[in-house]
């Protein structure tokens, strides 16, 4: 019952930070059709900034708010100047040339902080634990799972609630048919990047104990980022999410039951369901 | 002067080997990494079958040539040291888990591809990593002697016979793959890459196509394996590592795909630039080849053997 209970939530913490990371991908995936493999660059951009920040003296708060902006904003001309070139290409030109953009993030901040790892120091607020008589929670497992929730909160109510929203889904049924009812497409491409960059940022920040921040972050946790957006389907916030969640609890239980197999048996669900699915959960198979 | 083609890849054929000779005399200290950048070319090469000819966007071109070089390595180890056999081993081990593979993998397209054939070699790194007993696990395989190639040529320290071994396997292999491209089979792909809706309304079974095609790539990934153990005499877990299969397709890309020839002159580049950028400075070298990358796929994405094209349309204007 315990084990079960430490799978439960280490796996559903694990998975939330898995969702925040990849559903930036995913929209973005989704909406220019392409495949990004430096996404997970922003999340090491964001830990990198948070390292900084946290080593120049500022509370973990503040550097994590920090952090998440300047991403976006470190995002904000990446996009203008190359990923916009880049959704144009066919899928191996953009295979590629998201490698090379992700080579040259690993470079920067290798220059930049070097290659050991950089801790984010987390503030004593979250390293205790709730004591609930029968076991404990850890406090930064409970902060991340309600941060996970929020941050799907707050995206639903932004994507169906909101005039941005509209025109969000509206560019990504059919960009062409969208900019012809003047809905400024470019704008919605930037504004989305950004977004997905910052959250992808706060993920980094919150899931470094779990995901230890390097430099070659972006490299190492590219296959499971882009796992959790082929699991879920390209472009469904609702697929990122049940996939992010399933995959860290399966991860977490596979960790803990089958130690020996773990990596082997997430792989196999992996491919055994995306030749069940090969558009993913909630993918709608675009031809 | 016109050239036919079949002269032009004559033409081309000779100043590969002069280059080979050339390169033999010239840096006769640098052997070993000749060697390697030899090795590589035959991966590209594979790369350039399954890719540049039948337009199979995978990313685990890897786990084959980990194949090849793990089966290599073992039947050295347990069987026979003959190099040759060694050879038709990690090709048939590439093959054969091509085509396991395959028989999943061709049914899918796009991210869903990519993803699976990443997670192939992905489970085979985990199985070799978990096999200790039989692949020595993270330690690496040890232990591997290879006896004189056909009972004459020893393999000698400072890789003489190594260097021409390869030079000529690159060869027999760039041979087969000239047949097989102008093959009825080489056709089919083609056609296959450009619309593989048209090749299957025209009645070609075009799944079974791919999967002969992934099969071949397969086999001489596992032969571009089978070398590499041979010549290092360590088959290591990196051998499955993604790294090694985006790097051959960047090297694909840069000399231009679907032309063979490309494959062999980004091989050289990519390598001869890492290498001095490694050398130069060992910390910052990703900055030269993220750069390389990006220059090529937004300047020349036809890659280098299409500039001297896009140059003549340049001053020809437009013809």
């Amino acid at each position: 019952m315990n084990t079960f209970l430490s799978i439960l939530v280490d796996g559903i913490a694990y998975g939330m930070i898995l969702f925040m990371i990849s559903v930036g991908l995913s929209v973005t995936m989704g909406l220019m059709r392409v495949i990004n493999l430096a996404h997970g660059g922003f999340a090491m951009l964001g830990g990198a900034l948070a390292h900084w920040l946290i080593a120049a003296g500022l509370d973990y708060w503040s550097a994590m708010a920090l952090a998440v902006a300047g991403t976006m904003l470190i995002a904000l001309p990446l996009e203008r100047l190359l990923y916009q070139r880049i959704y144009r290409m066919g899928e191996l030109q953009q295979v590629l040339a998201t490698i090379g953009i992700a080579f040259l993030m690993i470079a920067s901040v290798n220059l930049w902080l070097g290659s050991t790892i950089l801790p984010i120091p987390t503030p004593p607020l979250l390293r205790g634990a709730l004591d609930l008589g029968f076991r404990t929670l850890p406090y930064h497992r409970i902060v991340v799972i309600i941060a996970g929730l929020i941050v799907i909160a707050l995206l639903f109510l932004l994507i169906e609630r909101t005039r941005f929203g509209i025109r969000l889904r509206a560019a990504v049924d059919h960009r062409a048919t969208a900019s012809v009812l003047g809905i400024n497409t470019a704008a919605i491409y930037a504004l989305t990047f950004m977004l997905g960059a910052g959250l992808a940022a706060l993920g980094g920040v919150l899931g470094a104990e779990l995901l230890p921040i390097d430099a070659y972050y972006p490299l190492r946790y590219m296959v499971l980022f882009l796992t959790v957006v082929a699991v879920g389907g390209m472009g469904s916030i609702t697929g990122s999410f049940v996939a992010a969640l399933g995959l860290g609890i399966l991860d977490t239980a596979a960790r803990y039951l089958v130690p020996d197999f773990g990596t082997i048996a997430f792989y196999a669900a992996m491919m055994l369901l995306l030749t069940l699915r090969p558009h993913g959960l909630m993918g709608r198979g675009h031809a | 002067m016109k050239l036919t083609p079949l002269t032009k890849g004559l033409l081309a054929d000779a100043l590969l080997i002069i280059a080979a000779v050339v390169a033999f005399y010239a840096f006769p200290y640098d052997l070993a990494f000749l060697t390697r950048i030899v090795i590589m070319a035959i991966l590209v090469l594979s790369i350039d079958l399954i890719l540049g000819l039948g337009g199979i966007v995978t990313l685990g071109q890897a786990a084959l040539y980990g194949s090849g070089a793990y089966a290599a390595g073992l039947f050295a180890i347990h069987i026979s040291g003959d190099p040759l056999l060694g050879l038709a081993v990690g090709m048939l081990a590439g093959a054969a888990i091509a085509f396991l593979s395959g028989l999943l993998l061709m049914r899918a397209e796009g991210l869903t591809l990519i993803m699976l054939s990443i997670a192939v070699a992905l489970v085979l790194q985990e199985i070799a990593n978990r096999a200790r007993d039989w692949t020595g696990g993270a330690d690496g395989m040890r232990g591997i002697r290879m006896d004189p190639i056909l009972g004459l040529w020893r393999f000698d320290f400072i890789g003489q016979t190594g260097y021409i071994y390869v030079c000529c396997v690159l060869f027999v292999v760039l041979f087969a793959l000239k047949v097989l491209k102008a093959s009825p089979l080489g056709l089919m792909a083609r056609g296959i890459h450009e619309s593989p809706a048209r090749m299957r309304a025209i009645g070609a079974p075009v799944y079974q196509r791919r999967l002969i095609l992934y099969t071949l790539g397969g086999a001489i990934a596992g032969i571009a394996g089978a070398l590499a153990a041979q010549i290092t005499q360590l088959v290591s877990l990196e051998v499955f590592n993604f790294s090694h299969s985006a790097e051959a397709v960047i090297m694909l890309i840069l000399g231009g795909a679907g032309k063979l020839y490309g494959a062999i002159i980004g091989t050289v580049i990519f390598m001869v630039v890492h290498h001095l950028a490694a050398s130069v400075d060992p910390f910052n070298w990703l900055f030269i080849i993220g750069a390389l990358v990006l220059g090529v796929v937004f300047f020349v994405p036809q890659g280098l053997l299409g500039v001297p094209t896009a140059l003549k349309r340049l001053i020809g204007g437009g013809k």
